[in-house]
């Protein structure tokens, strides 16, 4: 009755490729969504060059640089702190998605400012100013809204993300196996032991009769690299490839903005 | 019990990128956003975008190959990029064909 | 080293629709992963939307049976042309046969447990069932259904009271099930095909989905962002296509017809794939041209892409655009020539096996081909001046979306009805429904073909006296069609329950879903089977009953 029966995990558990292909065409997805809006852009700037000139001068080239920077930095702390995650250093890990976390909020808060001074200013979809404008500004304005809105929703749930891995990081890496109520009720009356590999009794765990309902065996990993929880690692990789697809539209949206003039 | 039939070997990811390539893509990145900025200062007219863009482009491709692990996976993933750019760049076409001549 | 030991798990030997996982009762249905009962939830939602469509064109139909108002206002009829298309559109077309033959069948055709992302996969149905149910709210609130036309052309979709706002939501979100179900796709076909299966080994089903996968993935989004901006538009008054605030509304067709020409690849590759296995089952005889129509798959794909323009030939394009779209367009029509010259070469010389799937299969290759052929006539300039907005172009679309997309998911339902129940219906009555039905949709369709060839509009709530015969001649016929449609499926209803029960290879196939039980356990395949040949060989083959 003690056959070994192997307790695997789906076998693409493991298969980091396929987690990563699947990562690969959400992204190529956003890279068509944001796509869309390029071609937009680019119509109408063909159409509008000179008043897009105009219009873009009323954005801060400061301040859109200080964000790239901010955002290709923060690009370069969350690939160290994937490859820190590799290399069992834990604490560079967390350290530097902290830092990339922390990053992303000064993007969204500088964000902030620049949209309340352009709304204080009356030029919003709508507003004032915005509709007293050429053609070719109001369109210039419209599509940075919306551009740039919707760019900002994605460093939020960018950071949303990050901050999930962050504390599935922050977990002492480990095991955990749960012996299901279907599973226990095939070993019912059996006893759980520890063998050897040559079949011998090591240890007794107990005698699995009617009152047990649940058995969760937990294993603690020592912070070495075979130990890294796998699952972590394709998931963090997987939250940084998203991070760097913001940090690729942004890289796009601003010269084509706030460099314009 | 893998059911894996993919040709490709694979890849361990055991190639440990060592932090200092990162470090040399993002000052490489620092270096190009100071030159998209400085050149948006000179008046280069019809060829301001190209340049812009040109850059832009670098900027990414970088991004993609080291910071995203491009070089490093299986080619799969690099055809797919490109056709994914060179989808949308049709789609841009096609459209400039419209506006352009009408 | 110590291991742990249990005794053996019991095997599960039980069919999917009887087997106990973690939940019970209807939660095992609502919150499985298992791509069996996801196809049989996509089945049931999908066709409850298929026939509220259908009852929305019989009242169309029926309003055009008598000149003046019949049964309701032209506000409300713009309202059923407009839901007509978008459930059809939206929510049986384009997710149909992937999502309901696709989800169940992929899987077992390459040889694996499930597919890459289960939990996704059930994420795909949430995601329709939320586009539905943000669709139905638009319905009954506010200023009611939408009025614009399926195809939400600016500038009256940003203008218009009606919930248009609210629709876009759901198309949006409906999108998202079709993405999701694409990616999921690809992902399995890559990196879950049994040892053994190249990717010349796959059934040519396989190879529809996957080819109809990556435009899923790669065209919806632009869809997405345009319906966003129609949103944006209107919600918060951002001028993107207003002409009014500088935009420019012929830029939306081009966005929205960018995605919207390759939609109707998704539509029908799915539906070629599924043509692709029945041919070679009821000849006895191995596809002809294998390779040929797996890379016709991906060239209709790749150039249905590059046509999209030949929705707007009449909008202001330039007429050097129009003219590359017209030409790449008769392009397009090749690659499915090369298909349908090699189902009827598999079939010459085959061991024919008259059965009802070969007959639905055999449909929709003759009402695919007028399809088709009127699709090139409209590909024409001159003629297409004339054509546009007439009964000729809803009548070629049904033609190939109904006749061709519609046929072949009946064509699949007939196929794999005994795989994913273990029983048979009754073949008589559905040869029977094949030929009412068929009747029935040339009465309507090709009755509209003449129509619009001598004029009449489309989305016009009136007609005037010299199409007056034609459109009760068409409302007749929507009446056979909606019979056979009827006498179908209540054929295919009641056999689930009390059909004669069959076992695993009822007709003869080859492929590996006709290896395992009917219907199959929860975990498909006992052993992952190794593959040595390809998937079409009858010289090896036995049919087992």
């Amino acid at each position: 009755m003690n056959k070994p029966v192997s307790l695997t995990a789906e076998a693409h558990h493991s298969d980091e490729t396929g987690a990563k292909l699947g990562m690969w065409l959400f992204l190529f997805t956003e890279l068509l969504l944001f796509g869309g809006m390029f071609l937009l852009y680019s119509i109408y700037r063909s159409e509008h060059a000179h008043e897009f000139f105009l219009a873009a001068t009323e954005l801060d080239t400061f301040i859109g640089t200080v964000n790239t920077l901010a955002l290709l930095t923060s690009s370069l702390t969350v690939a160290i702190s994937i490859e820190a995650l590799r290399r069992g250093s834990r604490k560079i890990t967390i350290a530097m998605l902290i830092i990339t976390i922390i990053l992303g909020i000064v993007f969204m808060i500088n964000k902030y400012f620049e949209w309340s001074a352009k709304i204080h200013h009356g030029i919003y979809p709508g507003g004032a100013k915005l509709l007293s404008m050429s053609d070719g500004e109001m369109l210039f304005f419209n599509l940075y809204y919306v551009m740039t809105g919707l760019h900002g929703i994605h460093v939020l749930v960018g950071l949303g993300v990050l901050s999930f891995m962050l504390y599935f990081v922050s977990k002492r890496p480990g095991k955990k196996i749960n012996l299901d109520y279907e599973t226990l009720s095939q070993i019912r009356g059996a006893n759980l032991e520890v063998v050897d590999e040559k079949g011998q009794k090591i240890d007794d765990i107990g005698l699995i009769d009617n009152d047990v309902e649940d058995v969760d065996i937990k294993f603690k990993y020592a912070q070495v690299p075979s130990k890294m929880d796998k699952s972590n690692i394709i998931k963090l990789e997987n939250s940084g490839l998203y991070w760097h697809l913001v940090d690729i539209i942004w890289i796009f949206l601003f010269p084509l903005f706030y460099l314009v003039s | 019990m893998n059911q894996n039939a993919s040709s490709s070997v694979e890849n361990q990811e055991n190639h440990s990128i060592g932090y200092g390539v990162y470090i040399l893509v993002w000052l490489s990145l620092v270096v190009f956003t100071g030159l998209t900025v400085a050149v948006a200062g000179v008046d280069l007219k019809a060829l301001a975008v190209t340049v812009a863009l040109s850059i832009a482009a670098t900027k990414s491709i970088l991004v993609l190959m080291y910071f995203m692990h491009l070089k490093y996976e299986p080619p799969l993933f690099r055809t797919l990029v490109v056709v994914v750019v060179v989808a949308l760049a049709t789609f841009i076409i096609l459209t400039f064909l419209d506006i352009l001549f009408r | 080293m110590a291991s742990h030991s249990f005794a053996e798990p019991a095997h599960h030997e039980e069919s999917y629709l009887d087997y106990k996982g973690k939940y019970g009762g209807i939660r095992s249905w609502l919150l499985t992963t298992d791509h069996k009962r996801i196809a049989i939830l996509y089945m049931i939602s999908i066709l409850t939307a298929f026939l509220v469509a259908v009852s929305i064109g019989f009242l169309m139909r029926l309003e055009q049976l008598t000149m003046g108002e019949t049964i309701v206002s032209p506000k409300t009829y713009n309202t059923f042309f407009t839901l007509h298309g978008i459930i059809m559109v939206f929510m049986f077309i384009i997710p149909g046969i992937p999502a309901i033959f696709g989800n169940f069948l992929l899987p077992l055709q390459i040889g694996a447990k499930d597919v890459y992302f289960p939990r996704i996969n059930l994420l795909s149905w949430y995601c329709w069932v939320g586009g539905a149910i943000f669709l139905i709210i638009a319905l009954f609130s506010g200023q009611g259904a939408p009025d614009t036309g399926w195809t939400f052309y600016a500038p009256y979709s940003t203008r218009t009271g009606t919930n248009v706002t609210l629709t876009l939501l759901a198309a949006f979100i409906l999108g998202f099930s079709s993405i999701l179900t694409g990616l999921n796709f690809i992902t399995t076909i890559h990196r879950m095909r049994a040892p053994g299966m190249g990717w010349f080994r796959m059934p040519l089903f396989v190879w529809g989905l996957y080819a109809t996968a990556w435009i899923q993935v790669l065209a919806t989004p632009i869809v997405g962002i345009t319906l966003l901006m129609v949103l944006a538009e209107r919600v918060f008054g951002v001028g993107i296509f207003d002409p009014t605030l500088g935009g420019d509304p012929i830029l939306f067709q081009h966005m929205f017809w960018i995605y919207s020409h390759p939609a109707v690849y998704i539509m029908i590759l799915p539906g070629m794939g599924v043509i692709s296995d029945i041919i070679p089952t009821f000849s006895r005889r191995t596809i002809f041209g294998y390779k040929a129509i797996a890379y016709s798959s991906m060239a209709i794909a790749i150039a249905g892409s590059l046509v999209w323009g030949h929705h707007m030939f009449v909008s202001g394009q330039s007429y050097l655009t129009s003219v590359a779209f017209s030409a790449i367009t008769f392009l397009v029509a090749i690659p499915s020539a090369i298909k349908v010259f090699n189902w009827t070469a598999t079939m010459y010389k085959g061991s024919i096996d008259p059965q009802p799937p070969l007959f639905y299969a055999l449909t929709f290759i003759f009402l695919f081909m007028i399809g088709g052929f009127s699709g090139i006539m409209n590909g024409v300039l001159s003629v297409n001046v004339h054509l546009h907005d007439t009964y000729f172009v809803v009548s070629h679309f049904h033609y190939v979306m109904f006749g061709g997309t519609g046929f072949a998911l009946f064509a699949a339902m007939h196929y794999w009805f005994p795989k994913m129940f273990g029983r048979m219906y009754n073949k008589k009555l559905a040869n029977i429904a094949l030929a009412i039905e068929f009747v029935g949709f040339n009465l309507l369709y090709f009755t509209m073909m003449i129509m619009g060839y001598e004029g009449m509009p489309r989305r016009y709530y009136d007609h005037l006296p010299q199409f007056h015969t034609d459109h009760v001649i068409a409302t007749v016929g929507s009446w056979v069609l909606i019979s056979g449609l009827l006498l179908m499926l209540a054929n295919l209803f009641w056999s689930i329950f009390k059909g004669q029960k069959v076992g695993s290879n009822p007709w003869g196939g080859t492929t590996l879903e006709w290896q395992v039980p009917s219907p199959p356990p929860h975990e498909n395949f006992e052993e992952i089977p190794y593959v040595d040949g390809g998937p079409y060989d009858f010289k090896n083959a036995e049919t087992t009953a």
